[in-house]
């Protein structure tokens, strides 16, 4: 027991079990979501996990759609979606609809933030974002050669403590953390690690109960939408496009696109 | 859906209403405003910067070059006429190399081969001198440059040099009140319209969305590359002295591509200013740091992604055309064919904007796929004109060896530099190709727009022409 224990300590153990998929994800145990900034290297790690040759360019919204892919580790069969990078969840874009849709609505068993290191304070951002409508994430502190570089030091355990978090260090272009990425993934999606995400402070008393309020409404409407709390929180905002969905019914349609099983495969 | 769901729906929406009216502050202004601060203290706590001396100096330096007011601009032309240069340089020899094996060598064998095991001869025309030449064609001249083409391009992008073209281009877009992006998928278009219309899912106002893809058929795409080429060479660089003829050549093509884009300017300004009105939106635009091209990877990708996958669309949409074009030319009305027939009739109209009759049934014909233009122009020429002696017989679409050969066939078919020049305006302002349609209607979902962006370049496109052979007849007095 205590020897396995080491291997799977040792980065070696966990490439060794990792089985590139490409495009075949039958019969998956797991969803994993990418998401991230533009131009983070969503689609390089993308690649590194699925075997698959993704296009990968140096610039924001290479990616418009979204892709899938597959990939076994530890004998458990994962089907990986890589999203357009976005900067927020409450912007209006195609792309970023895509994103923000699927992180809502797919119920992906964890997403993974790719984040740059070298502009972390403005990634942070969507982080939070993230952490408000899921429960388990995970960072891919990524670029941290061009950190390096530029002489940025990150202190990704404090981040990890703060965010509540796994923080996986990474240089995807050159292959290096994957392994460690792997293990975290596995850890979440098995219950291992348990995620304490850090949620926004701060919001009035008022406000608390009011989305508390209106999340029971939008559960009595549409039973079964998952993230009921978001669509209320983005009512109460005054969204047109959530309200015209609920007012359409549509609401249960973007959950019906962006559930899994459904997916036609775009590669 | 009952009523009772409706008046439910309507319920809820004016419970929110009420609640966001009890609490009175701004939700989501102030939950942006949290979510910033919070990032802030998060990324404080973590994150070390040792003492800045000049160390991306790299970086910055670079840009303040590329982006420069002075010499962003030219930089971009010279990088853009760079590629285009090794494109043409570089596929020439490969093209023929190709051209030769299908057209020269394959082709009469698979003929012989059909014709010995005794399947009628009609059938032989359709599959071996229509669909099987237009297939070969198509790859012997696309394939070579887009070989080329992508990786080079590719590069660029992966090196970071992309964002910095629309960094160049989007204060111009702006002004006409367009979206700043709209360069970068402009650019994107050069390699292929359908894929540039694709690329605007990163505009997201749906206003300069469509105007981003309505003005994107006015990049140069590779499809018509060669056209433009071997027009350009046989026309242009032929009235000049030959020593100058390469350059001038070179030169007509790049103020070709050059007049695209100034027209995507105009054409987005009288858009923004009449059907699509509204302000430009903001946007900011991220200059990623450059990063070392990884060249195998990039050569891999390029090619499989984007050279493969674009080859074999064209050859999907090839090979209908090439029986068309067997069809058409064969198929006789009278004692002439439909080909004949429909060139008589169009040339008077033809002939009033600088063009002919050949031109524009190569244009329809060959909607699937723009390259398969200046082939079906020569091989209609060749009927119309009755030369005897060229090519493999009637309605067989072939390639001259040699630029000489291809002017000849053009000059006795009655063309003159002005039908030249034309026939260059008229392949840069005409109807996207149908993959491009396609896409178009995909990404709008409305015939409406589908229909605007593809009827409005060849309005353009005549009055452009009839344009110019006024001013070129009254010049010439002819």
């Amino acid at each position: 027991m205590i020897d396995q224990n080491k291997c799977e300590t040792c980065p070696v153990h966990n490439t060794g079990n990792l089985k590139r998929l490409g495009i075949n994800m039958d019969k998956f145990d797991f969803v994993v979501a990418l998401s991230g900034n533009p131009n983070t290297g969503k689609s390089t790690v993308f690649n590194n996990l699925t075997g698959l040759k993704q296009h990968t360019g140096n610039w924001p919204g290479k990616t418009v759609t979204r892709a899938e892919g597959g990939f076994e580790f530890n004998k458990n069969r994962y089907k990986l979606i890589d999203l357009p990078g976005t900067y927020s969840l409450l912007s209006t874009s195609t792309d970023e609809e895509i994103a923000r849709d699927f992180i809502l609505f797919g119920q992906p068993d964890v997403t993974v933030v790719v984040v740059d290191a070298t502009r972390l304070e403005r990634n942070l951002n969507l982080v939070l974002q993230v952490l408000e409508i899921t429960d388990r994430a995970i960072i891919c502190l990524n670029l941290i050669d061009e950190a390096k570089r530029r002489e940025i030091e990150i202190d990704d355990r404090a981040l990890a403590r703060d965010l509540g978090i796994p923080v996986i260090p990474t240089q995807a272009r050159q292959g290096i953390g994957i392994p460690e990425l792997l293990k975290s993934i596995e850890d979440v999606v098995t219950g291992k690690f348990i995620c304490k995400p850090y949620r926004i402070a701060g919001s009035s008393k008022g406000l608390t109960k009011a989305v508390e309020n209106l999340t029971e409404k939008v559960k009595n409407q549409f039973p079964g939408l998952p993230n009921a709390r978001w669509v209320a929180l983005r009512l109460l905002e005054g969204d047109q496009k959530i309200i015209d969905a609920i007012r359409s019914g549509e609401i249960s349609g973007i959950v019906k696109r962006n559930s899994v099983e459904e997916n036609i495969v775009a590669v | 859906m009952t009523a009772i769901q409706t008046n439910e729906r309507e319920k809820l929406i004016a419970s929110a209403n009420t609640l966001r009216w009890e609490i009175g502050e701004n939700i989501h202004d102030s939950i942006i405003e949290t979510i910033y601060t919070e990032a802030a203290k998060i990324a404080n706590k973590a994150v070390r910067v040792k003492e800045q001396k000049k160390k991306y100096s790299y970086d910055q330096a670079i840009d303040r070059i590329v982006t420069s007011k002075w010499l962003g601009f030219p930089i971009m032309f010279f990088l853009l006429a760079v590629v285009f240069w090794v494109t043409i340089e570089g596929a020439n020899v490969p093209s023929g190399l190709i051209a030769s094996l299908l057209v020269d060598t394959l082709h009469p064998i698979l003929k012989n081969f059909i014709a010995s095991v005794g399947i009628p001869n009609w059938i032989n025309g359709v599959m071996i001198d229509g669909a099987y030449l237009a297939m070969a064609w198509v790859i012997s001249v696309m394939l070579p440059p887009m070989a080329i083409f992508f990786p080079l391009f590719t590069l660029l992008e992966d090196f970071g040099y992309l964002p910095r073209v629309a960094f160049n281009m989007d204060n111009l877009y702006r002004k006409v009140g367009a979206h700043g992006k709209q360069a970068l998928t402009m650019t994107m278009g050069f390699g292929c319209n359908a894929a540039g219309i694709i690329a605007t899912r990163i505009i997201d106002s749906p206003r300069e969305r469509i105007i981003a893809i309505i003005t994107n058929n006015f990049s140069l795409c590779n499809g018509r590359w060669p056209t433009q080429i071997l027009i350009a060479t046989i026309f242009i660089g032929g009235a000049v002295p030959a020593y100058f003829a390469g350059l001038v050549s070179a030169a007509a093509v790049v103020g070709i591509a050059l007049l695209g884009i100034i027209f995507s300017l105009v054409v987005s300004w009288g858009l923004s200013k009449t059907i699509l009105k509204g302000e430009a939106s903001a946007f900011s635009l991220e200059l990623p740091p450059y990063r070392p091209p990884r060249i195998l990877r990039t050569l891999y990708t390029s090619l499989i992604d984007r050279t493969i996958f674009v080859l074999w669309r064209a050859v999907v949409f090839a090979i209908p055309a090439g029986i068309v074009i067997w069809l058409v030319a064969n198929i006789t009305i009278g004692e002439t064919s439909i080909a004949e027939h429909f060139t008589n009739w169009t040339d008077p109209f033809a002939l009033i904007v600088g063009l002919n009759g050949v031109i524009f049934l190569a244009y329809i014909i060959a909607i699937p796929a723009n390259e398969i233009v200046v082939p079906t122009v020569l091989m209609l020429t060749v009927l119309v004109a009755g030369i005897a002696g060229v090519g493999s017989g009637s309605g067989v679409m072939f390639e001259l060896d040699s630029v000489a050969d291809t002017s000849a066939i053009l000059h006795a078919g009655g063309w003159t530099v002005l039908t030249g020049i034309n026939l260059m305006l008229f392949s840069l302002l005409h109807n996207p190709c149908s993959t491009t349609i396609y896409t178009i209607y995909k990404e709008t979902k409305s015939v409406k727009w589908t229909v605007i962006s593809t009827i409005l370049p060849v309005i353009m496109g005549f009055a452009v022409c009839f344009f110019v052979a006024q001013v070129w007849r009254l010049i010439a007095g002819s």
